[in-house]
């Protein structure tokens, strides 16, 4: 297989799995765990498949165009640094996986924990091979949101749900800050490509912008992995289950802050800035996070302070900005994560098979689980840079290099000696996990005997403390060259001479490595009375939690300052809300156009009579129905058809046919659809302003005429004034009169755009239609009338009461009488009203017309059967499912766009020819016809559906309505409404909308 | 012509405006709707108004300047369409807040 597809198969195979791990049932343990694990083996085999190519500073990419004129394209690009880190995300993740297996119980939910850990393996992959800097911060991003996930696991505790919560917002700030970051890197050097940005470390270094995106590179570096003042949110963390503190927590998402730091450290590092802040942060931090680690009372929560530490280590080393150091970092990274996930396995399985990982209850252990004891003991002997293992050679590294003489005096006094100190308290800590786990009295108030884990549960941690072993013993052929890989492709040509033995002879670095060894045992020993008080928390450090001040500033941001933000803007009353929406509109349109306004001449005169009198009549209509909307609501909504027929005339006048049909046909259904509705709105009758409250009222209402006034004069001397200004005479108009008919093959150029060349916003605006309907339908199904439109309208109860006074005629009879002789006619104009239809629909693409139009058509008719039948006529004899005629519609409409892939064409594009058919002659044979056809199934359906919805209302029993368990039933799905049950409680007939 | 309609336009959109701020959810779907004339015609005014000219092409002469400008137009239409969904949209929630809190107030209750 070619490299292109093994890259993408490295990124795309985690997600997919992540989405057949999800589907998988619940108790599909084994299954997950197959799957999670062949998924990891498949990226660890690729990953080594590569090493070849990544050799000796060699890169492979992987470019897939996306958006090239924006420099945003999908870049996959492996080099050796890529290379170690997905190393480690495959390696450690396959033997997570197998551990995960015995951690989780039958009891817990285990699709979702390999859907989510798989999507973060796939999230993680994605960082370390981003060739593209701004795809780096969206995986680094996903990396953020998928650790959420995991730590909220067990979402019933709320430590998890909190931890969850902090660990997400910290990260996710920082990966927006990354972002900017990014885009100003982009700007800075015009590119996203990350080849790029590595080629101008000096156009970067030297541009004024430098420190601020330092500044926000570090945030996001820094919140990722937990460095100070960021470092709260780990120990946090750590209510994940312990595969997911293993793998994310220690060997993989927190080392991508340092991970971006190596990255980045080529055109970033080596100014002052970089030096002051990074080691100053890598230094607190390493030794603050050595110092609570030795006080935790939890097992977890010391390895997680110990991890920070750790970091704090790397960071150190970067900050000093020498090749050296950046060698080490990238070496540290790799045995930290070894021996972190295994310290951590180990801390699981005690938890597992003792019930706590609270070490004032652990003690003695040894007896019972040695083979776990021995394993851990060594592992913990890394971490504290024991001889002999990976942990004290990129240590020594670290010794070494703060041992340089220095010309600065804080690199000279600080870094030599807080080296040293943290390096005592990680051996303090160190034997405190060792000793007070292990050794010790025979532990007492234990839930179950412990006992060693089933052997399976053992063998990552036995494969992890063997690598520990062999680097730490023969680290030149078990680990050189592949560290070499990694550090050509970040150094290149600064890589420097380095040399990976355990024995360098008697120096400086030496005898810090033996002193920090015999200090720890000695602080051990010195501490042990105020350890075994049992208290918990650091002393000196207990006061100062970096969560309780984050939750401060959560608790005065979200909540104190918004409540203050509510207090002064909010208002949960729609009335001022619109009115200061509009107002700011108004207002900020007038400053914003005041400037460009030139005094336009007034062009009196050449005024044609008939249209003065038609938008007299407009002006009319229009200030007619705001006067009566209020108490005339009938009067208002004609008077409102009337201002939309002087719209529809306007759209004739200025020679555009298309818009006065569409117009039209809108007017129509709109207008109906609202008479349906006016049934269920309260009575109102008008009485005079008399009392003192109506002066308020009455200020408002003026207030109100002010603004309406303001808001319409602008807008009118906006359109006059671009009215009476020449065109631009080569806008894009002219591309599409020019290739409507070459290239989109009809003459209709609205249609032809609609449909053609922007088909892709008609297809999301018949999306929109559909969702509208179908929100109609949902929302009208548990409709509940208000108690006083319950009854039936006084106009029927008047008739009926009539019906009644008369022996000869039945309740109900004149309302069925009604309309009778147009009713017949309605009925037989609707086969001609589908003809019509079809004819509007098949000549849109030529001349005015086409699918929306036709589908409107064609819903006019069935409105038009409602007024003649009634409600249950129709729905007794209508054979249109309305939900099915919206998602076939849809689906025409892509089908057609995905048509094009077929023939190589991007989405959308359309094909057309004339077609010689017998009879009818010459016809366009447009695929846009088909789409066209889409649009006009769904414009049909979604009408037809807020129609039946809307109508089917009225046919309702009204006790049914009234009981007060609402009955889900009350209304069916429109296409069998017959089947409601009160069916027999309602008057046979009633007219939809001439109830009001 | 242009004046008459620059004050149509002004005329629909200040009653909708009007319309739009009163208190009862009847005059906002009858306001919203004259806005959107308004801005209907505001859309397709930006488009120059053009009396007389052929919107559909012959094949034959093919010179831009005889027709009218189909940008505005079609936009237009979309936005027609547009209006459309959001006035059903609008009626339905409007009658469903009528019956959830049984008055026809756009705060949901009666001052």
């Amino acid at each position: 297989m070619s490299s292109e597809v093994l890259l993408t198969v490295l990124i795309v195979l985690p997600f997919l799995s992540s989405l057949v791990a999800g589907s998988l049932p619940a108790n599909a343990r084994n299954a997950e765990v197959w799957l999670a694990g062949a998924v990891a083996l498949i990226g660890l085999a690729i990953t080594i498949s590569f090493y070849p190519d990544v050799t000796g500073g060699e890169v492979v990419r992987y470019e897939i165009p996306w958006l090239p004129s924006a420099g945003l394209n999908l870049i996959i690009r492996m080099d050796g640094f890529a290379w170690i880190f997905s190393m480690l995300i495959t390696g450690i993740g396959f033997l997570v996986v197998l551990y995960a297996r015995y951690y989780m119980s039958p009891k817990d939910p285990v699709p979702r924990f390999f859907a989510f850990f798989l999507a973060f393996m796939g999230a993680m992959l994605g960082v370390v091979t981003s060739g593209n800097i701004i795809q780096l911060v969206v995986f680094w991003e996903l990396t953020s949101v998928t650790s959420f996930l995991l730590i909220g696991y067990w979402y019933h505790n709320a430590n998890a749900r909190d931890g969850a919560r902090m660990a997400l917002t910290v990260t996710a700030i920082g990966g927006l800050a990354l972002l900017v970051a990014m885009l100003l890197v982009g700007h800075v050097i015009g590119s996203y490509d990350l080849e790029a940005v590595l080629a101008s470390g000096n156009t970067l270094r030297e541009h004024p912008l430098y420190t601020t995106i330092l500044i926000l590179m570090l945030l996001g570096a820094f919140t990722k992995s937990a460095q100070f003042p960021f470092q709260f949110w780990l120990p946090r963390a750590m209510a994940a289950p312990t595969p997911v503190s293993a793998y994310l927590h220690s060997a993989t998402m927190v080392k991508a802050g340092v991970f971006l730091l190596v990255r980045f450290w080529p055109v970033m590092a080596g100014t002052d800035q970089w030096f002051w802040i990074v080691s100053s942060a890598g230094l607190i931090t390493l030794v603050m996070g050595a110092y609570a680690a030795i006080f935790q009372q939890d097992l977890k929560g010391l390895l997680a302070y110990s991890t920070i530490s750790h970091l704090g280590l790397i960071t150190t080393l970067l900050g000093m900005g020498t090749p050296l150091a950046a060698v080490a970092a990238i070496f540290h990274i790799v045995n930290h994560a070894t021996f972190k996930a295994s310290l951590f396995m180990a801390a699981g399985i005690i938890d597992h098979e003792t019930g706590t990982r609270d070490l004032r209850r652990l003690s003695g252990l040894f007896k019972y689980m040695p083979f776990t004891g021995t394993l851990a003991i060594i592992a913990s002997a890394a971490m504290a840079g024991v001889p002999l293992l990976n942990g004290f050679i990129s240590k020594e590294m670290f010794f070494t290099e703060t041992a340089i003489r220095n010309p600065n005096m804080f690199a000279n006094l600080a870094l030599p000696i807080g080296a040293i100190v943290a390096g005592i308290f990680s051996v303090a800590y160190a034997l405190r996990f060792v000793y007070g786990v292990f050794f010790g009295p025979q532990p007492t108030d234990l839930e179950k005997v412990p006992h060693e884990p089933p052997s399976l549960m053992r063998i990552p941690i036995e494969v992890l403390v063997l690598i520990c072993l062999i680097v730490g013993i023969i680290p030149g052929i078990a680990i050189g060259p592949y560290l070499a890989t990694a550090v050509v492709a970040v150094l290149g040509q600064d890589t420097p001479h380095y040399s990976l033995s355990i024995w360098h002879g008697f120096n400086l670095p030496l005898l810090m490595s033996i002193g920090a060894l015999i200090g720890g045992v000695i602080l051990y020993i010195m501490l042990r009375p105020y350890l075994a008080l049992g208290l918990e928390g650091p002393p000196l450090m207990r006061r100062l939690v970096g969560q309780r001040i984050f939750e401060r500033i959560l608790v005065t941001i979200s909540w104190k300052w918004a409540k203050t933000v509510e207090r002064w803007a909010g208002t949960r009353r729609l009335q001022p809300q619109l009115f200061l929406l509009v107002l700011i509109c108004v207002v900020t349109a007038w400053f914003a156009l005041r400037p460009g306004f030139e005094p336009v001449k007034l062009q009196l005169g050449g005024w044609d009579p008939g249209f003065v009198i038609l938008w007299m009549v407009g002006i009319f209509c229009a200030i007619a129905a705001a006067h009566q909307a209020k108490y005339h609501r009938l009067a208002s909504l004609i008077l409102m058809s009337g201002a939309g027929l002087v719209t529809c005339m306007t759209f004739v006048w200025f020679s555009a046919p298309d818009l006065a049909v569409t117009q039209l046909l809108v007017e129509i259904v709109t207008t109906v659809l609202i008479l349906l509705g006016l049934r269920w709105l309260p009575k109102r009758f008008q009485k005079g302003d008399t009392d003192h409250t109506a002066l308020r009222t009455k200020l408002r209402r003026y207030r109100d005429i002010v603004l309406g006034v303001f808001a319409g004069g602008g807008v009118a001397a906006l359109s006059y004034a671009i009215m009476t200004r020449t065109a631009v005479p080569d806008g894009i108009s002219r591309f599409f009169l020019e290739r409507a008919y070459t290239e989109g093959g009809g003459t209709n150029v609205i249609n032809v755009m609609l449909v053609d060349f922007r088909g892709f916003d008609t297809f999301g605006e018949i999306a929109v239609l559909g969702v509208v309907a179908i929100t109609v339908f949902a929302l009208l199904r548990r409709f509940r009338p208000a108690a006083d439109s319950v009854e039936k309208p006084e106009q029927q109860r008047i008739q009926n009461a009539y019906d009644d006074l008369r022996p000869n005629r039945q309740s109900g009879d004149t309302v069925n009488e009604y309309l009778m002789i147009p009713s017949v006619i309605m009925q037989w104009m609707f086969p001609v009203i589908i003809v019509l239809s079809a004819y509007i629909f098949l000549r849109g693409h030529d001349l005015p017309g086409g699918g929306f139009a036709a589908g409107i058509t064609m819903s006019i008719g069935f409105i038009l059967q409602y007024m003649a039948g009634g409600t249950r006529w129709v729905e007794d004899r209508l054979r249109i499912l309305p939900v099915k005629w919206i998602g076939t519609g849809l689906l025409i409409a892509l089908a057609t766009g995905l048509g094009a892939w077929v023939f190589g064409y991007p989405f959308l594009t359309m094909a057309f020819q004339y077609a010689d058919l017998a009879i009818i002659g010459k016809v366009p044979m447009a695929t846009a016809l088909f789409f066209d056809l889409g649009v006009f199934v769904l414009v049909v359906g979604a009408t037809v559906l807020i129609l039946i919805a809307l109508a089917h209302q009225s046919v309702r029993s009204p006790k049914a309505a009234r009981s007060t368990v609402l009955p889900t039933h009350a209304v069916e799905p429109p296409p069998e409404p017959a089947l409601e049950t009160t069916a027999v409680e309602t008057p046979a007939l009633e007219i939809p909308g001439g109830a009001s | 012509m242009e004046l008459i309609l620059a004050i149509g336009i002004g005329v629909l959109a200040g009653s909708g405006v009007f319309l739009l701020l009163r208190p009862r959810t009847f005059q906002v779907i009858v306001g919203l709707s004259l806005i959107s004339y308004a801005v209907n015609l505001f859309i397709f005014s930006m488009g120059r108004i053009r009396l007389n000219a052929a919107p559909v092409l012959n094949p034959a002469a093919n010179d831009p300047a005889l027709y009218t400008d189909p940008v505005p137009q079609a936009l237009v239409l979309t936005a027609i369409v547009i209006g459309f969904a959001m006035t059903a949209l609008f009626l339905v929630v409007l009658l469903a807040s009528r019956g959830f809190t049984g008055t026809d107030h756009v705060d949901g209750r009666e001052r």
